[in-house]
């Protein structure tokens, strides 16, 4: 078990170091930073000082090991757009997106279990046959252009929910919330529905396929023999062993949530990281990609080393094989 | 990491004559016919693909051509006429582009840029697959740990993290596509290789003496080909909304070559002003486009997996 524990740190310690090189110098072979981070009208003496005092004077491996040291301080440098730390900024644009996303999460499972529950009991009804049909559709939507429709829909046709922004918020164990304050739940809601589409339909296949294959099993027959209320043998029979399951594969997919909030935040103009992101790239602003690129790797890498080590302990075989190959 | 050794091969016999072929091909249709809903989708899909290939021939104007458009056109809803007599069926742009030819040429773009990275990534992929399956050993699971690697990262963040290095272009976003599919047609590839590979034919060719490289296209690869037309319509599917995706955000074609997601960014602003048709035509375009491929890829699924037989 430690040795597998042991390889897979080493792995993902690799996969960061690798990217952390990929990061700096395509980003400083692609563009010379001279050009970017000082006053073009500055004199040549000046220009020299400048040079020097950001370390740019010295060879690039050096330059390299310099970025590392800061990095691991938490230096990522300043903005170029805002003057302050980039760690700092993208730090602060954290809570909005988590929030976003776990809300989002919980309403895939609070919307996705009941609708997959319901096809699964009855997967001849007209009924399920729509909620499938939908959940094909789920998965070929847009998620960008039907974020926009929404907002079409309801902010500017019907005028009953806000289109853009993140509302009045409220401190929450020292972090600004939404979803505690009625404003901030009105322009919670549509991105957060915007971004579980996808996990909408997702959680209902899931939820489908369990029901079908516990429906039949020997112990909900028995349960029925026994007389149980057919409400008791759905939700507690049947449920309970079809949510392990399910709500494994949507933690997992919180992940693929942060990733994806980069556009809803772009449509609903929700101020998270993903929002950050795009208008920096847009502004070249190099300190604060750099520093994204950098954390989101990491804390990728560090959910999935996580998820690794949750799977051998659950599952001893995928430690083996490891161990084998 | 799990092993995927997904679909077998449904040719099962490889150096086949043309009457088998025939025989073959003809079940392949009628089991593709059974399904009056992907036939639906393979129509559909084939008149966009007809539209994106003649897209300057049948175009009512030339969105691109600035003589042919009119500033004074701007906005304008649609099924309205023009001063020269044009009706603009879906309404007209910021600029006056009429919305149907702006969607043809975006068609255009959008189903070039998809075909091209996922036919490089299907060979890169291919390649790459073919070669971890056929040496094995270190190159395999120095292969199959890169890939593994790749797919526990969403795609739209490999593709965020290479344009935001790169920048935006259209050789660019391609040059992300390609980096963001090659690793499930890997997979895919190595999966049936690996089970091809035990076959005696190949054992009939070593004992040939053939070179690798003979033993490994001529013989492996066309037998890997089958799965891959279903892995390939549901990537086409991905890498065109992905590229959208990215295009809306601004990151990903440039302006003078605008694809259906710049389309709709473009039709964002008016939005608020109840101007919808600017983005609605082309997200609809976009939407049946996704919608008839992953049907057609559904059906083509269940037709070629051999476990589904009747």
């Amino acid at each position: 078990m430690s040795i597998f524990i042991i390889r897979r740190l080493l792995q993902s310690s690799l996969v960061i170091i690798a990217m952390s090189v990929i990061v700096f110098f395509s980003v400083n072979v692609i563009g010379n930073p001279v050009d970017i981070l000082i006053n073009p009208e500055f004199d040549q003496e000046e220009m020299e000082r400048a040079i020097k005092a950001l370390g740019l004077d010295l060879p690039l491996w050096q330059q390299y090991l310099n970025f590392i040291k800061n990095a691991f301080q938490g230096d990522f440098g300043k903005s170029f757009v805002f003057g302050e730390s980039a760690l700092k900024l993208i730090i602060l644009r954290v809570p909005a997106t988590l929030e976003l996303a776990f809300t989002a999460l919980f309403l895939s499972i609070l919307i996705g279990i009941p609708f997959g529950l319901f096809a699964g009991l009855r997967p001849e009804s007209p009924v399920s046959k729509t909620i499938m049909g939908g959940s094909i559709l789920g998965f070929s939507l847009p998620t960008f252009w039907v974020g926009i429709m929404m907002i079409m829909i309801f902010a500017v046709m019907l005028g009953v929910l806000p289109a853009t922004g993140r509302g009045e918020t409220v401190k929450m164990l020292g972090v600004e919330v939404s979803f505690l304050t009625w404003d901030g739940l009105r322009h919670l809601i549509m991105p957060a529905i915007n971004l579980a589409l996808l996990k909408i339909s997702l959680v209902i296949r899931l939820t489908r396929a369990g029901t079908r294959e516990v429906v039949p099993q020997d112990y909900v027959k028995f349960a029925r023999a026994k007389g149980l209320s057919n409400r008791r043998v759905i939700f507690v029979h049947v449920l309970k062993n079809i949510l392990i399951p399910v709500v494994t594969v949507v933690g997992l997919e919180l992940g693929n949530l942060i990733a994806f909030s980069v556009v809803t935040e772009t449509v609903f103009a929700w101020p998270g990281m993903g929002k950050l992101i795009i208008d920096s790239i847009q502004l070249l602003d190099r300190p604060i990609i750099v520093a994204y690129l950098m954390i989101i790797v990491f804390m990728f890498v560090t959910i999935n080393l996580v998820v690794d080590i949750l799977y051998s302990v659950l599952d001893p075989r995928v430690r083996l094989q490891d161990i084998k190959a | 990491m799990t092993e995927t050794t997904k679909t077998e091969n449904p040719t099962d016999c490889p150096e086949a004559g043309s009457l088998e072929i025939d025989t073959n091909l003809r079940r392949f249709i009628s089991d593709f016919t059974d399904n009056k809903v992907a036939v639906g989708a393979l129509v559909v899909l084939l008149g966009i693909v007809f539209i994106a290939v003649f897209a300057p021939l049948i175009s009512p104007q030339n969105p691109y051509n600035l003589a042919e458009i009119d500033i004074l056109d701007g906005r304008l809803p649609p099924g309205t006429e023009s001063m020269t007599d044009m009706t603009f069926w879906l309404g007209t742009d910021d600029q006056g582009r009429d919305m149907l030819s702006g969607i043809f040429y975006g068609l255009r773009i959008s189903l070039g840029v998809g075909a091209m990275s996922g036919f490089i990534a299907l060979c890169l992929g291919t390649c790459i697959g073919l070669a971890a399956a056929y040496f094995g050993g270190r190159v395999d699971s120095l292969i199959m740990r890169l890939v593994d690697l790749q797919l526990s990262f969403p795609a739209i963040l490999i593709a965020l993290l290479l344009l935001a290095i790169l920048g935006r272009g259209v050789d660019k976003i391609i040059i992300a596509l390609i980096a963001v599919q090659w690793a499930y047609y890997a997979r895919t590839v190595r999966g049936s290789a690996l089970v091809e590979r035990r076959k005696e034919y190949i054992e009939a060719a070593h004992g040939l003496a053939f070179s690798n490289r003979r033993v490994v296209f001529r013989h492996l690869m066309p037998n890997v080909l089958p799965p891959l037309i279903v892995v390939g319509t549901v990537q086409a599917a991905h890498a065109i909304l992905l590229e959208a995706t990215l295009s809306f955000l601004g990151i990903g074609v440039p302006i003078t070559k605008p694809s259906l997601g710049l389309l709709i960014f473009n039709g964002f602003e008016y939005m608020m002003s109840g101007k919808y048709w600017i983005s609605f035509f082309p997200g609809v375009a976009l939407l049946v486009t996704i919608v008839s491929i992953n049907l057609v890829g559904d059906q083509l699924r269940d037709v070629l997996n051999p476990r589904l037989r009747r």
